[in-house]
């Protein structure tokens, strides 16, 4: 067990990404021409779609009748309007929220689940159950079940579970935090689990003759090895938190009020609610540009260097 | 429109294994053999509408007529799912591929096509069609008229709202239905007291609030009121009377007239009318077309006769007509102004003659519905199930006459208007808002 986990962002990175279209293709020939089928789905479905929400969020469009061209006022109504902020206010409480509690739970589980006895081979498919289930599936059980007349809480006669949860503001932010973690924690589990068996077993040998107890092992040998595996799993809770739109659509529809209405709900009810393409064109460029901000804001945290992946370090 | 938001509120909420098995029913748009989807103008009547029963076969059986009767200028006929003849539609419209019979729900919408200049102006032809246009009710027209002119008939059914109510709760209070909206406020803590809810509401899907506001509106300001905000008139929602409806309604809310929680509350689900038929909830203001589930899914709440119902009683003071209504007057059919002049005329003739004949109107009230035509009442002897006819004749009754049938705000007004108004009536209910906020940020989108 020598071998360390693969370094996410290999130190020549930015070489080989930059040089993909340019001279290396000589020398990789082959290897280039492979990702062309990818290349052009992604052109075509990615790319080419992304330009036209650009473009259309200088129009002004009804989705009936001619587009007309209006150039920034699309932006200066959606920028100066309350609601936008709003959004953007609690796109990144469920954001920050959801990561919080993901975190440290996603972590300990994995952890736990990397050792190797039977039963926790077990346990580790029935923690995986919730990421099979659709989001929406999801959403509408757990909407019966929080009815507050006809839902758990009613049924069991349990006074504490008969709250108007999805009433108040309040309670269905945490509501929504509380079911995009039940429902994603498994996966992120799983990411820390592989981390975790990464490490090696020597570092804890040692650790053990140095005389450091599980807790003292777990901080100064698990987390700091962890890390480019927190890394990877934060950026896709956050830029993942950012389409948050199935679940919260189904669930609350952005109420009570728009307590939960986050960019991406307010993007699809401009757009296909109130027929204003232009607008919310604005916001699917917004979204876009969190998600790259923040994908590469959460890089820059990981450094580019792969020291601490080092045995011994 | 009723079916429309019913079914999509329905797909997203809790019908999606419905809406799953609908699709596999009918994948994709089925066309009578000949048409082709989308067929453009001057290829033949073309006539698109909507899947559903029991409406789809009585639209099938309609053309079938006609066609029977017409074998030299037969009508080809497309049918749709509901979101996905509202996605198609317009856009087909838009690029002037639309079919010579639009099918429609009137209000913001039809005004949409009018000043895009797509639709054909009926006034003069229709105002020919005298016993067509003596047998529908009168209430029906205004969702289909812009700018006082004509561009859609109405046909098929009406569907007022109704304030319902449960029996047995008013005799375990020992009280009678009000008769006024101080009745109702005075009603509210009597409920509480017994641990009854005063009325159900869903409020997440927040139409189901715009419901109280229609009539609270209506009977404040009169139907004046809300016309002038439909016109376009500027800050026509701070109307004096506007003002005062916002805020007896938030003074119902304060008061606990809700039941607890009804702002988780959907109607897509009929969580609504299950708390009123458990006797958890002892009245509800809801569509005529909850009737059939409570019948259904109710036990003996229908059958048994626990189940009251009654117009919105008067506000006291307030300058509205009492016999008003609200909620969907009819459904609509335009004729596309593209079409050809041939077309056109096959159109009118079918509009004319089997829209809403004789076999129609006999198949509406055969499958619980009332039609929107005057004659409909004449049928309704026939039914031989107590509690339906007696329904079937206080929905016909309502509707024949009510000196103004509004139609739902949320499909008079533009898309964009409306989702502001929904979005605000949310917030309304929440008291998160005031009523001059309101009205301030109502007033911002009108004309839009």
């Amino acid at each position: 067990m020598t071998v360390t986990a693969p370094p996410v962002v290999p130190a020549t990175g930015r070489n080989v990404s930059s040089g993909a279209g340019g001279s290396r293709v000589g020398r990789s020939g082959p290897v280039a021409w492979m990702v062309l089928p990818a290349l052009v789905l992604f052109v075509v479905f990615g790319v080419v779609p992304l330009i036209g929400v650009v473009v259309l969020s200088f129009t002004q469009w009804d989705g009936l009748g001619p587009i007309h061209a209006n150039g920034f006022a699309n932006w200066r109504s959606v920028l100066s309007d309350p609601q936008t902020w709003h959004s953007v206010l609690v796109t990144f409480e469920i954001m920050i929220l959801s990561w919080a509690v993901q975190t440290p739970m996603s972590l300990l589980l994995g952890t736990f689940l990397a050792g190797r006895q039977r039963y926790r081979a077990f346990l580790a498919v029935l923690y995986f159950i919730p990421l099979l289930l659709s989001s929406a599936a999801i959403a509408i059980t757990y909407k019966a079940l929080l009815d507050p007349n006809f839902g758990l809480g009613a049924g069991l006669h349990i006074g504490f579970l008969t709250q108007d949860w999805l009433g108040k503001s309040n309670l269905a932010i945490a509501v929504v935090i509380f079911i995009v973690s039940w429902q994603f924690i498994p996966f992120h589990s799983l990411i820390y689990q592989g981390g975790v068996r990464q490490i090696p077993t020597t570092m804890y040998e040692a650790a053990s003759i140095d005389g450091a107890g599980r807790i003292r092992q777990f901080f100064s040998i698990t987390v700091p090895q962890l890390k480019y595996t927190i890394i990877t799993s934060s950026t896709l809770m956050v830029v993942g938190s950012l389409t948050f739109f199935d679940l919260i659509f189904v669930l609350t529809a952005g109420g009570p009020g728009d307590a939960t209405r986050v960019l991406a709900l307010d993007m699809y009810k401009r757009g296909f609610m109130s027929n204003q393409m232009g607008p919310a064109s604005v916001i699917a460029s917004i979204i876009v540009l969190l998600g790259l901000v923040l994908a590469l804001l959460l890089r820059r945290l990981g450094g580019s260097t792969t020291a601490s992946q080092q045995e011994g370090a | 429109m009723t079916t429309s938001r019913r079914t999509f509120l329905g797909f997203v909420g809790g019908g999606a294994l419905a809406a799953g098995l609908a699709a596999c029913g009918s994948s994709g748009p089925k066309s009578t053999p000949g048409s082709t989807a989308g067929a453009a103008a001057g290829s033949g009547t073309t006539y698109w509408f909507l899947t559903g029963q029991p409406q789809q076969a009585i639209r099938e059986a309609q053309v079938k007529r006609f066609n029977d009767a017409n074998s030299s200028t037969k009508i080809k006929t497309t049918e749709f799912q509901n979101d996905a003849f509202k996605a198609k539609i317009k856009t087909a419209i838009g690029a002037g591929q639309g079919p010579t019979l639009i099918w429609g729900w009137g209000g913001g919408g039809l005004k949409a096509y009018v000043e895009a200049g797509q639709v054909e102006d009926l006034t003069d032809w229709f105002n020919q069609q005298t016993d067509l246009k003596n047998s529908i009710f009168p209430s029906a027209f205004t969702a289909a008229t812009v700018n006082g002119k004509l561009y859609a008939v109405p046909g098929e059914t009406v569907t007022p709202i109704v304030l319902f109510y449960d029996k047995r709760s008013f005799e375990k209070i020992g009280a009678e239905p009000p008769q006024s909206w101080g009745d109702i406020m005075d009603l509210v803590p009597k409920f509480n007291a017994k641990g009854i809810a005063p009325f159900s509401l869903g409020g997440q899907s927040r139409w189901t609030n715009m419901m109280w506001l229609e009539f609270l509106f209506d009977r404040i300001g009169g139907s004046e009121v809300f016309q002038n905000i439909y016109d376009g008139k500027k800050d026509g929602w701070s109307d004096p009377s506007a003002l005062k409806a916002l805020d007896e309604m938030q003074k119902l809310i304060k008061a606990n007239g809700f039941i607890k929680g009804f702002s988780s509350i959907t109607a897509d689900s009929n969580a609504d009318q299950a708390l009123l038929y458990t006797g958890k909830a002892a009245m509800m203001l809801h569509g005529a077309w909850t009737y059939g589930n409570m019948k259904t899914a109710g036990k003996d709440f229908v059958t048994g006769g626990h189940l009251g119902y009654m117009n919105f009683p008067p506000v006291d003071g307030g300058k509205g007509d009492p016999t008003d209504t609200v909620g969907n007057p009819g459904q609509y059919m335009s004729i596309s102004s593209k079409a050809s002049q041939g077309d056109k005329d096959t159109a009118k003739k079918f509009i004319a003659n089997n829209t809403l004949d004789d076999a129609t109107v006999d198949a509406w009230v055969k499958s619980g519905n009332i039609p929107v035509v005057k004659s409909a009442k004449d049928k309704l002897a026939s039914i031989s199930d107590k509690n339906d006819a007696e329904w079937l004749n206080f929905v016909y009754d309502t509707a024949a006459n009510a000196k103004n049938f509004a139609q739902s705000w949320d499909q008079a007004l533009s898309p964009t208007q409306a989702e502001t108004l929904l979005d605000n009536i949310a917030k309304l209910f929440q008291l998160s808002i005031s009523p001059q906020q309101f009205a301030d940020n109502m007033n911002a989108v009108i004309g839009q």
